[in-house]
Formats: C-alpha cells, structure tokens, sequence
C-alpha cells in the first residue's frame, strides 16, 4: 500500500514538471517567460515606491505617453523595445518638467499631458499610416518577442535593479521627507528625475509584455498585495518581487494551456493573489 | 550679552540674519528681519498663520533664496550650511504611507550623497542606538513608525538629528496634534540636548509659559516685531502687532499679566 502510494506520487511530480517543461519545447515560450520575468521583477520592485508615493496616475500617463513616440518609431522601422531607452528618458524628463513648473496642480498636468499624448499617438497612427496591432500594443503580445528584445528587456531590469539598489537608502528618505533630505545636503532633484526616468524605462520596457492599458496593474497589484501581508518596506520589495514574478510567469503559463491572451491573464493573476492577500490580512487583523 | 564683548559674541552667535528679505511670487513674506542668535539658545519662533515662521525656517534651511539682506549660519551661506542643520518640517509634509521602522528613520540622519549601498553597517548601527537612548525610546528600536504617538514620532525625528550630529535643530509645529503631557515630554528633551550646546528653533502656536521653556522668543509678522528674553519681549504692543484684533485672545501671555501675577 505504502509503496503504491509512492509511485503515484512519482507520477504526480512526473506529470508536474512535464507541465512545466512542455512550453521551453517552444524558443518563443523561452523568450517569453525570460521577458515577463524580467518585467515581472522591474515594475514590482518599483510598485511599493509609486504606492507609497500615490504615483499610480503619474506611471498611467507614463504608459499613455509612449504613444506617439512608438507610432513615429515604427514609422522610422524602429522596434517597440529599440525606442524604449530614449522614449522613457524624454517621456520622464518632459512629466517631470511639467508636474514641477506648472501651477496647475500635480493631477491637472498629468491628466492633460496623459490624454493628450494619447490623442496624438493614435492621430500620428492615422497620419503616417503605420502598421501597429493596436490590441498588441494596449493589451501586450508577449509571444511576439524577438531574442534581440529579450536582450534589451533583460538589460533594462539589470539597470533599474542596479539603480535602485545603490540609491535606495537616498531614495527611500527622499520618498518620506523630501524637505528633510534637502536639507541634508541630499541632491532631490537629482533623485526625483532618477526615479522618473527609471520608472519611465521599466514600463516602456514592460509594453510588450503586458500593453500600455495593463502596465499599471503589473506596476501598482503586487506591491499593493504585499503591502497587506508585509510590516516593513524593505520586506514589502521582496514580497512584491516575489508576486510579480509569480503573477508573470503563471500568467504566461496559463495563457499558453488555456489559449488566453497572455497580458490580460497575467494581470488577472495578480489580482488573484491580491484577493488572497487582502483576505489574509483582514483574517488576520480580526484575530489579533 | 551682559558681560560678551562684541568678538565673543560674533564667534557665538550661529545664526545671524541682517535685514533678511524673503519674496514667494509677488508676495512678500520676510521684510527686514533682524536677529541674532547664539550657540546653545532655545528659541521659540512665534507669530500668526502667514506670518513667515515655516518661509523663516526654510530659508535657514537654504531652500528658499534672500532677496535681500543677509542670513548667514556659522558664517556661511545657508546653501553651504546644509549638513549642520536638522530639519523637523510640518506632520503633513512628511510621507508616513511609508511602512519604516523607528531605526530606519533615525539612519536618514547618517545619509548623505556618498551613501551608495543597500544595507546598514555596524558603525551606523552603534549611532542609531546612541540617539534613540537620548530620546529614551531604545526600546522602539524596531517599531513601525506608524504605531507611535505623536509625541514619540516628533522625539524620533529628534533623534534623527542627533544622529547626523547637526548643530541646529529646526522643528516646524513640532507642538501641533501632540497632547500636553508629549509637549511636557519635547520640551524636556530639549532641555537635555541643549546641554550639548545645540541650538534650536522651535515654531510654535503655544504662547503659554514660553518663559520657562525658552531662552529667547522671535515674534514674526512678515517682519521682526520682538527678539529677546521672552519675560521681556512679550509685551502688549508686540502681541497687537503680531496678532492685531485678535490680540484680546493673548492678553494673559503678556509680560505686564505675569508681573501682574506674580505681584
């Protein structure tokens, strides 16, 4: 009986890792799962700075942005991922700009700036007649990825990671008293455009994966589940990292044995184990 | 300056503004001040909303420009002085969504340019420890800044302070939404610290007993209406014009109903 027990385990864990296996028989599966990784790790490493800094519209009209920028790029024959550097650095500078010496108020001109760009993206598409899959490039065609991608994608995680590792504390006081950190000789200005422009490159660098319109609930879901199960900011990172990765690549998986396309159903993972997390954290306030 | 000659006090005196002019858009909010304080003073900084206490603050800080006049801090700009100053700003300017813990925010007072790495070393480590003693709350070493009272999170931006080891101590509001047993407590800390020869401003709304809390009293109004011994300074006059028609309020701070009292 103990034996039989044994063997069907076996299988189970057999079956398991084939399940797993299966899609690396395809390079495009490959490709896919290293880029929603790498994605998966960059938005959610940057998602609990920009919850906490009430930044969710700010990195929507970041995403909006890009645009008219992708349309003139692939008019040029330029790739979404080739454009992406250059676009988030302009796209970063010109919002934070704006935000900084308009006296509209913060909200306004990222409304303003968000549609508008929007507008114009969409008008340039029609004016320059560009070829672009407009469902691909709202809602992300991540099976579509060439290595060349992969390598750019991959190359920008290693940088925001690299980034935000090395001006973490700077940025952390920054993000909590901006006055304070001024005063302590801490370069703000320096600091607010560092976190724009990375920001700025992890979502364009994240379009392909997951599309303009879902870019944010990869940004803002996993650092707001972790939130709700995490004490600490630095613990809240790690968790959130955790759940981005996992939100991406089971996504990807589901999609690839479900025939669903594959942003929408990352993005639904993520909301999965937000639900998850927020019951947890409920449950476990009611205890104490 | 009883028995100071002028050399002495030059070589005290820590922050000097002449004739300090502060302009935000058309709006002028400092008109001449002039004040001298000297190493170690508590001073109270006192006046009505818009009356230039946060712009006089700021502008110590070097975040604001002068537009005219001088403010010099230990004979430097204010723009050069960044580092030996500690800046407690209003509640509402500092971000507490941020889910950190008590030693993590006294660390912010080790932080400067040159501070490029993740984790924290055992150096800084013996530094954090040494402050959070000095404001008692060693204990909170490892507590969520959002689990503290009022008072105690003022007495951990303190302790930040003290960490970065800064030779003025800047606390905007630091009265408002703490209750009067977490003034008692501030207070009494501040006393402690002075004893190390720092200088702090505090800007308050709490005229009550400054006397006893305070070594000097700046009265703002957009301009300097009194700097000095607030036994003395707090007179009938200074109060009218600091607060104008509502000066009725004030009547019992006053030098002449102190005397009156004591009388």
């Amino acid at each position: 009986m103990k034996c039989l027990s044994i063997t069907r385990q076996k299988v189970t864990a057999k079956i398991m890792i084939e399940i797993l296996v299966e899609p690396f028989k395809y390079e495009f599966m490959t490709r896919s799962i290293i880029t929603a990784s790498a994605s998966g790790v960059m938005l959610s490493l940057l998602g609990p700075f920009a919850i906490n800094r009430n930044m969710g519209f700010m990195a929507d009209a970041m995403a909006h942005a890009t645009l008219p920028i992708i349309a003139v790029g692939v008019f040029l024959g330029f790739s979404i991922s080739e454009l992406g550097v250059p676009a988030s650095i302009l796209i970063a500078i010109f919002l934070g700009y704006i935000i900084k010496n308009s006296n509209i108020g913060e909200d306004t001109a990222i409304g303003i700036i968000f549609s508008s760009f929007f507008a114009l993206g969409f008008v340039l598409i029609s004016l320059l007649n560009v070829t672009i899959n407009l469902e691909d490039l709202l809602f992300g065609q991540i099976l579509a990825v060439s290595s060349f991608d992969v390598l750019i994608v991959v190359g920008m995680c290693f940088v925001v990671v690299l980034l935000i590792t090395i001006f973490f504390k700077q940025l952390l006081f920054y993000s909590f008293d901006p006055i304070g950190a001024e005063v302590r000789g801490l370069n703000t200005n320096f600091l607010n455009y560092l976190f724009l422009v990375v920001l700025s490159v992890a979502i364009v660098a994240s379009l392909q994966t997951v599309g303009i319109i879902l870019v944010l609930s990869m940004l803002l879901i996993p650092a707001a589940a972790s939130k709700q199960i995490t004490d600490t900011f630095l613990s809240s990172i790690f968790v959130s990292i955790f759940f981005g990765v996992t939100s991406s690549v089971a996504g990807l998986y589901l999609s690839y044995f479900y025939n669903l396309p594959s942003g929408p159903t990352m993005s639904l993972v993520a909301t999965f184990i937000f639900v998850i997390c927020f019951i947890a954290s409920k449950l476990r306030k009611v205890k104490i | 300056m009883d028995n100071i000659t002028e050399d002495n006090f030059e070589n005290t005196a820590i922050i000097v503004s002449d004739g300090c002019c502060v302009q935000l858009g058309n709006l002028q909010v400092l008109d001449d001040v002039t004040f001298s304080i000297n190493k170690g003073k508590k001073v109270a900084v006192v006046g009505p909303n818009g009356g230039g206490k946060s712009t006089l603050f700021n502008a110590i800080a070097g975040l604001i420009p002068i537009v005219d006049g001088s403010l010099k801090i230990k004979g430097m700009s204010p723009e050069d002085a960044r580092g030996t100053i500690s800046y407690v700003p209003q509640k509402d300017l500092i971000n507490k969504n941020f889910p950190l813990s008590v030693k993590q925010v006294v660390e912010m007072g080790l932080i400067d340019r040159k501070s490029l790495n993740l984790f924290s070393r055992k150096k800084i480590n013996i530094k954090i420890k040494q402050a959070l003693e000095n404001v008692g709350l060693q204990d909170k070493i490892d507590e969520n800044i959002n689990n503290l009272s009022g008072g105690q999170f003022q007495r951990v931006l303190i302790a930040r302070g003290l960490a970065q080891n800064a030779d003025i101590l800047l606390l905007d509001e630091a009265f408002s939404a703490v209750d009067v047993g977490a003034q008692e407590d501030i207070m009494n800390l501040i006393s402690d610290i002075n004893l190390d020869g720092k200088t702090i401003l505090i800007a308050t709304h709490d005229l009550n007993n400054l006397e006893e809390k305070f070594d000097e009293i700046l009265c703002l109004n957009r301009h300097c209406c009194a700097y000095g011994d607030p036994s003395k300074v707090l007179t009938k006059e200074v109060i009218e014009e600091m607060y104008g028609s509502h000066n009725e309020m004030f009547k019992y701070h006053t030098t002449e109903s102190h005397s009156k009292n004591n009388d």
